[in-house]
């Protein structure tokens, strides 16, 4: 169970690739719209339940390689993960705590955080997108909390 | 739910001070790669270099539907391949004939364009690039192709498909580019109404099926079914390639300006090949004329165009 350092990290990074190939998957355009964040799920989960292995850095690169990855601006997908990962680190404490459906709920307003702060840097760099379908993905992302912590937690704590 | 107490790690709680100083400093250096990047576009190196990393990630995503793809040919019946065969036959031979003829008017325009003393048209060289099957951003409309760097693909290079303009490129990689297609809701790409000549720019709305040319006054001479073609100028589009038809045109008399609809005429959301076209002027262009506007106005040019 020592998720700290060394090859405690394998875990962390084998579950951030596959959000990442999770997240580029070619799917139909109505579940392309309401596709999780997948690689901020991880990144949230790691804040919360293992904040030393995967912590503020972590979050910040796997934002920088998702920028890459998606072809934006460099350091838009990384400030909002930073962002994030701050709110979940800082009451990872408190948020372990909590029942599931409690949990779930606290992520939703995490991920709304994120598209909020993905909408006002697109608006600052000249391409905004006042479309609602932007907030779908915070919906199904919050849903699909229990389940994320469900297999992180099987995955993380074998490895 | 597991709770994980890491007990080989002596585990303290981090000091808040210390994570929300750390927190600052990574957001202020998002901050910076963001205006470096956005401001100067000084990050091509990198984002060159990350792109290549992230190379065979794409190819992993995209390889269940490779597999499908060529499951699917290889058990294709016999009766099906002839069939594709004839018919592929029978395009090959018209499109010859549409060749000889088009090459004898090709021959005539530089001779008409000689008489008039007019600059000969930009000589163009075309390359095959097959769209990877990536989901980008569900919102933007963003493609993968697989030629880059090592192709010669540049930024802002004019990208078509069997039936018209489909887009230009964005972000080069090594191997991989992206295309920003005409339907983006940031793009705009200049036009020119077959019929009379009209100019004007046509935008991008975020729908597949519709490209809207918000800059054309009420009285302007546009109808139903007009033909867009390029009008070459920005110098990113060649001239005289179909962009799209007109299927909308409302003038609301209270109204300056007239809502005019358009129908890409490239296949934007079925195209799995594309062509990346390079322009190579015959000879350069008089230095009297003035700099043409650039051909994708996300910015500041938009934003000029609508305060009137």
């Amino acid at each position: 169970m020592n998720l700290s350092g060394g090859s405690g990290r394998l875990p962390l990074y084998a579950c951030s690739l596959a959000a990442l190939l999770l997240s580029a998957l070619p799917l139909p355009h109505f579940l392309d719209l309401v596709r999780p964040d997948f690689l901020l799920l991880v990144v949230v989960w790691f804040a919360i339940m293992a904040p030393r292995s995967g912590g503020l850095l972590f979050a910040w690169f796997a934002g920088l390689v998702l920028d890459s990855f998606r072809g934006q601006i460099l350091g838009e997908n990384a400030l909002a993960f930073v962002a994030v990962a701050y709110l979940a680190h800082r009451f990872h404490l408190r948020m372990r705590m909590f029942p599931l459906a409690h949990q779930s709920l606290v992520v939703f307003a995490l991920l709304a955080i994120y598209q909020f702060l993905l909408f006002w840097i697109d608006g600052v760099t000249g391409h905004p997108l006042t479309d609602w379908t932007r907030s779908l993905p915070s919906i199904t992302g919050a849903l699909l909390w229990p389940a994320v912590t469900g297999i992180l937690g099987r995955f993380a704590t074998r490895a | 739910m597991p709770l994980l107490r890491e007990p080989g790690s002596r585990y303290a709680p981090p000091r808040a001070s210390a994570l929300g100083l750390r927190a600052l400093v990574l957001i202020a250096a998002s901050v910076a790669v963001m205006v470096v990047d956005h401001r100067q576009h000084e990050l091509t190196a990198i984002r060159t270099a990350l792109s290549a990393a992230a190379y065979p990630l794409q190819l992993l995503v995209q390889s269940p539907v490779a597999a499908w793809n060529w499951m699917a040919s290889s058990f294709a019946t016999r009766s099906q391949l002839l069939a594709e065969n004839a018919t592929l036959t029978a395009e090959n031979r018209e499109n010859d004939l549409r060749l000889l003829r088009l090459e004898a008017i090709e021959q005539e325009n530089l001779r008409l364009r000689e008489l008039l003393n007019a600059a000969p048209r930009d000589v163009e060289t075309a390359k095959v690039a097959s769209i990877l099957k990536v989901d980008l951003d569900p919102l933007r409309h963003r493609v993968l192709v697989d030629r880059g760097t090592t192709d010669g693909v540049t930024r802002a290079q004019a990208v078509i498909d069997a039936h018209g303009i489909f887009g230009q490129t964005n972000n080069v990689g090594l191997k991989a580019t992206e295309v920003i297609l005409l339907s983006d809701p940031t793009h705009a790409v200049p036009v020119q109404v077959e019929r009379n000549g009209l100019r004007t720019i046509a935008v991008g709305t975020g729908e597949a099926h519709r490209l809207s040319l918000p800059y054309l006054p009420r009285n302007a001479d546009i109808r139903v079914d007009d033909r867009l073609v390029t009008s070459g100028l920005g110098g990113v589009f060649p001239a005289g390639y179909p962009v799209g038809r007109v299927f909308e045109v409302k003038r609301d008399p209270t109204q300056p300006l007239a809502t005019v609809n358009a129908e890409p005429a490239a296949a934007l959301d079925r195209a799995r090949e594309v062509m990346l076209l390079w322009l190579h002027p015959r000879v350069p262009l008089p230095a009297s004329e003035p700099p043409p506007p650039p051909a994708v106005a996300p910015d500041k040019s938009k934003e000029k165009a609508r305060k009137p």
